[in-house]
């Protein structure tokens, strides 16, 4: 019986053909639109999520300063007050598992008959720990390194491209910083770009006492421009917080109330409004293209109370012969839902085309998802239900009589 | 020779509310029809014949009074209920066909028995059967529009047999049809009857009433007349008091 009624549901779909597709676009559009911009929703946030796990996790960033020198303040970084000692003392402080102590500048490097100006980052092994950063190829330099300020170096990707190019392997080469030579020991992996877009592969590391004591000089023996703290987990982000503030307030014998000549920064709570906003913006998208979804399913009731009207002969017919109220009903209810399933279907397709032409067209990332299909879909049949029983109520509540005599 | 009896009638009233309160249109009608009958309900326009005909075809029910079909007490029933039974007990022929215009003459044929819950191939089968009984085997797939009116009158008869009811019910069969046609249809309804169909048809031409065995008319809602062809074989079965 229930094949019988799928079958004459479908013959009552294809009986009008033309209006049953400009019924059924609405649910194509709508799908469709839900589909689309569910991945790019998605797409957007795991381009964010990928930033935020390339930068490393639960990372804080103690910067030196503000300076306070009779009352004038200057800017974050420039004073001198960070030093490795206090990178060491931090590192034994509960919930820290890593600390990389870091002063960085800008240098004009040479390989052969190229020259390119970058970052040095000088700082200690466990930065790349740290920023779970990794090399595609060489070896990091050791503690040992730093003991004794060898020049080594680890270069970017953006730096090996425009000196090395991509025919020579740069381990092993040797290049000048600041015109000193410095091996090259290790290439660091791809990191791409910041939320802000600046090129993180733009970059060389070099031991931390090398970069102070050999390119960049120092105001103060053992200064560093900033400290990279790695918290044990999620958990812990507010306790480790409490604990350098209080830990450097003390080493730096900042009186209660006084300003710090340091300050704090959560580099993770940064990213995380960035992915929020993200999050808003594809919810945003979604609840638009749900509104379409909406305007879909009222045409389909639309269509399903003309075709009640349409066909009351019919249905007094099918009375006179047999057809209990629920068998009218079940028939037209059947027959929105098909409209909205195969609606919902084909805008499926077309939401899935579309992502990939936007992905192709703009380099956008854009993410079709199994949960965001499955969500458009069921919506759909439930709308199909929703709006197609009204309609199919009214049919079944005809009286036959009057159903015959209709003209 | 006791015949079983099909249609029992009785004290049946039916108002019609309307605004000036409620209007009588059957008024206290007793009938009784055996198995086998073939009888032809008669009356002017507005004389409740087609009231009483949507009654026996329980498509409406009586304001008062009993009506029992084949055994059911049909008054008091369910309507889901009563839907079974215009299923299965009862076939119906109208005067415009009431075909379904998209459906081929099989699937009409058919359509019965789907509301029976029976199988696609079985279906099928007993509608080329009945097609072909009233000669229309080589249409089964042809739409109602691609044949004349008798043929969909007798398409519409075969579907109203498909599901072997007690009782088949015309209603101003010949209606739409030309004299000719009118005499072949009226010939068929003949020839089912001769096989034990019970038969009532509604009409307004005495001519065709003429082909039944027995004649019922209505006027003002009452049966005035009850009269028996007398070529009838049938045991004489008089009006209930």
């Amino acid at each position: 019986m229930f094949s019988a009624m799928l079958g004459e549901a479908w013959h009552a779909m294809s009986a009008n053909r033309l209006r049953t597709f400009l019924t059924m676009l609405g649910m194509v559009i709508g799908v469709g639109a839900v589909v689309l911009m569910m991945a790019i929703g998605q797409g957007a946030e795991a381009a964010v999520k990928r930033s935020i796990n390339a930068m490393g996790s639960n990372l804080f960033v103690v910067l030196s300063g503000p300076p306070n020198v009779g009352g004038a303040r200057s800017a974050t970084g420039n004073a001198p007050s960070l030093n490795v000692k206090d990178a060491n003392a931090i590192n034994d402080l509960d919930g820290v598992i890593g600390v990389a102590p870091v002063t960085m500048g800008k240098a004009q490097i040479v390989f052969g008959s190229n020259n390119w100006n970058t970052d040095i980052i000088g700082t200690t092994p466990s930065y790349l720990d740290v920023r779970a950063w990794y090399l595609t190829d060489g070896y990091a330099f050791s503690d040992s390194d730093i003991r004794s300020a060898t020049r080594v170096a680890l270069i970017g990707k953006t730096v090996a491209q425009n000196i090395f190019g991509d025919d020579i392997d740069p381990v092993g080469k040797t290049i000048r910083i600041k015109q000193s030579p410095f091996v090259v020991l290790g290439v660091l992996d791809s990191k791409g770009q910041t939320l802000d877009g600046r090129d993180q592969d733009d970059t060389i590391i070099v031991p931390l006492t090398t970069a102070q004591r050999k390119l960049f000089g120092n105001q103060l023996p053992g200064s560093v421009r900033q400290i990279i703290v790695q918290a044990e987990s999620d958990k812990t982000m507010t306790m480790v917080e409490d604990g350098l503030n209080s830990l450097l307030n003390q080493r730096h014998n900042i009186r209660e109330g006084a300003d710090s000549d340091f300050s704090v920064r959560n580099l993770t709570a940064i990213a995380n409004s960035a992915a929020e906003t993200t999050r808003t913006m594809s919810l945003l998208l979604g609840a638009i293209a749900s509104v379409s979804l909406l305007v879909g399913g009222i045409g389909i009731m639309n269509i399903m109370l003309v075709s009640v009207t349409e066909r009351t002969r019919e249905i007094g017919i099918r009375m006179a012969i047999g057809a209990r109220q629920r068998d009218i009903l079940m028939q037209f209810l059947l027959e929105a839902i098909m409209i909205s399933i195969v609606g919902c279907l084909i805008g499926i397709g077309i939401g899935v085309a579309g992502a990939i032409l936007v992905s192709t067209f703009t380099q956008a990332e854009v993410i079709v998802s199994s949960n965001s299909v499955i969500i458009a879909f069921s919506v759909a049949a439930s709308i199909g239900v929703f709006f197609g029983f009204y309609p199919a109520r009214k049919a079944a509540m005809l009286n036959p009589i009057e159903a015959l005599r209709y003209q | 020779m006791m015949q079983k009896t099909v249609i029992e009638v009785s004290h049946l009233y039916k108002d019609y509310q309307t605004a000036a309160g409620p209007f009588p249109v059957l008024k206290d009608v007793n009938l009784r029809i055996e198995s086998g009958d073939y009888v032809a309900i008669m009356g002017p326009s507005g004389s409740g014949k087609s009231t009483f005909m949507n009654i026996l075809g329980c498509l409406d029910k009586p304001t008062k009074g009993q009506y029992v079909l084949d055994g059911h007490a049909v008054a008091t029933m369910e309507e889901n209920d009563v839907a079974g039974v215009r299923n299965k007990t009862i076939g119906f022929v109208f005067q415009g066909f009431n075909l379904l215009a998209r459906s081929s003459l099989l699937d009409n044929v058919a359509l019965p028995l789907v509301y029976s819950g029976i199988e696609k191939s079985e279906r099928h089968a007993r509608a080329k059967v009945l097609l072909e009984k009233v000669g229309l085997a080589k249409h089964i797939h042809s739409r109602p529009n691609q044949i004349s009116g008798g043929q969909q009158q007798r398409v519409a008869i075969a579907r109203a047999l498909v599901n072997k009811p007690s009782l088949i019910l015309a209603d101003e069969p010949t209606g739409n049809l030309d004299s000719v046609t009118s005499e072949e249809i009226m010939a068929l309804f003949g020839q089912l009857n001769q096989e034990g169909i019970t038969i009532v048809l509604v009409t307004h031409e005495t001519d065709i009433a003429e082909h039944a065995k027995r004649q019922v008319r209505f006027l003002d809602g009452k049966i005035v007349q009850d009269t028996r062809t007398h070529a009838s074989q049938v045991l004489d079965s008089e009006i209930m008091p």
